[in-house]
């Protein structure tokens, strides 16, 4: 019988007593996260909530060891990330960052060779190549056609996708995401969202999404870091999180206008079982209540 | 990966020491003349005053030697390169012969001779830009060669470009990086494979990062024009420097001791 509770789980990812500091013993010095502490079950998708300069993409740029910890530890699936160049290449095939404005690192010709880049450096061969490259096209929602388009005739929504797709088709065990949304209109945004939703569901990958925007978390996140100058504040349920208004305004995070709706409902007599986290819980919930 | 810390040659170093509060314009002027004398030195033992003022220099400044060191890093190879061809191929008397080459006497000296300059020329410059914020430096150009505009020479326009391109340096250098970043996450690697593979591999960075560069030089040359930049027209400056008497005593005394190292050796 499995309990509510994490026994049992495996543990994807955990940081114990992480800090970093930028251009150490300079004068310009600066101490980017201090302390860190944090743990990430598999198959969960938890997200990073803080404002610019709080630490955020310092965090994730350790998890695939791109940064390595000055002090304490980062261990991925239970094994310690060390300065060791097989093991570093290996645990880029588990950890795939999407990092922010990831269209930028676009580069190639056609956007075949774009998101086969990943796979080819993992030394795949053409067939398997080929077969993850529309795997993770689809994915991302666009078809085939794309496949053979410069990548930098598509529109701004289209290139995220096609960035996205570039870091999937590596097939990662843990997703990383920067900010994903971060530049797009509320079209791409929802697109975007509604793909890493999507991920989560049906792929069972391990999803860390870092944003300053509680709207966006609060779609799929299980539970919520909250991260201010480099130290987490908060950890917790996305459920309880919420419901501490105080704490939110504290860090200058603003509830959801969609949570803060379904809030106002219940004051008016709805009955409201479900938080409103996204449209169509709310949906839901007001039709209900209505009828 | 390349990191900020480990370009700095050229790089400002923030502080407060004496050098940082004097007129760019008087740095400029005093540490040009030496490194101009020094080419001209005769002996060895002309270096020493120049060694020590620059020592004074670097400790009053309080940056660490550890720093200094750093950016005497990119010219190793030239050092050693021309410290050898002076070492084996001067002719004279020969102290020391293994097969077919032999050190001279002369070579020895002439070599230790020009090592210390090549070495003192950069500690010259370094300590100028570290003591020196890039605007500062660039007024401070822009003010010295202005007479030159009265022989059409493009003055501010070429500071101008100088500016900008000071300016960018940084930018550039951290987009570079954190595209480096993303392309090692998605499996890259720069370190592996024969020289054609490593050029190869270095496609997925640079046209990004030519990409960013066209879009901020596009950005950059609107907002300017909006702003009502005019290339050629006398403008205004937010910063304006200041010369004190300090500043001609500082140039005065740094170019006498200049003079006196050279009549030493």
């Amino acid at each position: 019988m499995e309990f509510e509770g994490d026994k049992g789980r495996t543990i994807a990812i955990e940081v114990k007593n992480l800090s970093y500091t930028y251009s150490r013993g300079l004068p310009y010095e600066k101490e980017a996260i201090k302390n860190i502490n944090l743990i990430v079950y598999e198959g969960e998708a938890v997200g990073i909530l803080g404002h610019t300069g709080s630490g955020k993409s310092t965090l994730i740029q350790h998890l695939n060891g791109i940064l390595l910890p000055q002090e304490g530890e980062v261990k991925i699936f239970g094994e310690k990330i060390i300065n060791n160049k097989t093991f570093l290449k290996n645990l880029r095939k588990i950890v795939g960052i999407v990092f922010q404005f990831p269209e930028d690192e676009l580069f190639a010709e056609t956007v075949f060779e774009d998101v086969s880049f990943g796979p080819r450096n993992l030394g795949l061969n053409e067939d398997e190549i080929k077969k993850r490259v529309i795997e993770s096209i689809k994915d991302v929602g666009l078809d085939e056609s794309y496949l053979n388009r410069s990548p930098f005739s598509l529109s701004g929504g289209e290139k995220r996708r096609v960035a996205i797709a570039c870091i999937l088709s590596m097939s990662p065990k843990i997703l990383v995401l920067d900010e994903p949304t971060s530049g797009l209109d509320p079209i791409g945004r929802e697109e975007i969202l509604s793909l890493i939703k999507k991920l989560k569901n049906e792929k069972k990958v391990t999803i860390i999404m870092i944003s300053h925007s509680m709207e966006d978390i609060v779609q799929f996140a299980d539970r919520i870091y909250i991260l201010n100058n480099g130290k987490i504040v908060i950890e917790g349920k996305t459920e309880d999180i919420f419901k501490n208004k105080e704490i939110l305004e504290k860090y200058d995070l603003s509830v959801p206008d969609l949570f803060l709706l379904g809030e106002e409902l219940k004051k008016e007599g709805f009955v409201i079982s479900e938080p409103f986290k996204d449209f169509d819980i709310a949906k839901r919930e007001i039709l209900r209540n209505l009828s | 990966m390349i990191s900020k810390d480990s370009i700095i040659i050229g790089q400002y170093f923030p502080g407060f020491g004496f050098l940082y509060s004097v007129d760019p314009r008087a740095k400029i002027i005093s540490f040009l003349f030496l490194m101009i004398i020094i080419f001209i030195f005769k002996n060895i033992l002309s270096f020493i005053p120049i060694i020590i003022l620059l020592l004074l220099f670097f400790i009053s400044s309080k940056i660490p030697f550890k720093h200094v060191l750093k950016g005497l890093k990119p010219i190793i190879i030239l050092l050693i390169i021309t410290i050898f061809f002076h070492f084996f191929f001067t002719p004279g008397n020969i102290i020391f012969k293994f097969y077919f080459l032999k050190i001279t006497y002369e070579g020895l000296i002439r070599g230790v001779f020009i090592g210390t300059r090549l070495i003192v020329l950069i500690l010259i410059s370094s300590l100028l830009t570290f003591t020196t914020s890039p605007l500062e430096l660039t007024r401070g150009l822009e003010f010295l060669t202005l007479p030159l505009n009265k022989l059409h020479f493009p003055s501010s326009e070429i500071i101008m470009m100088i500016t900008i391109a000071l300016r960018f340096i940084p930018v550039l250098v951290e987009e570079a990086d954190r595209i480096i970043v993303a392309q090692v996450s998605r499996g890259a690697s720069f370190d592996e494979g024969n020289i054609i593979k490593r050029a190869k591999n270095l496609i997925p960075i640079l046209i990004p990062l030519f990409i960013s560069a066209f879009r901020r030089a596009e950005e950059l040359a609107v907002a300017m024009e909006v702003r009502c930049f005019q290339p050629g027209k006398k403008r205004t400056y937010m910063r304006r420097l200041n010369w004190r008497r300090l500043d001609t005593i500082f140039t005065i005394l740094i170019i006498l001791i200049g003079l006196i190292s050279y009549f030493i050796g």
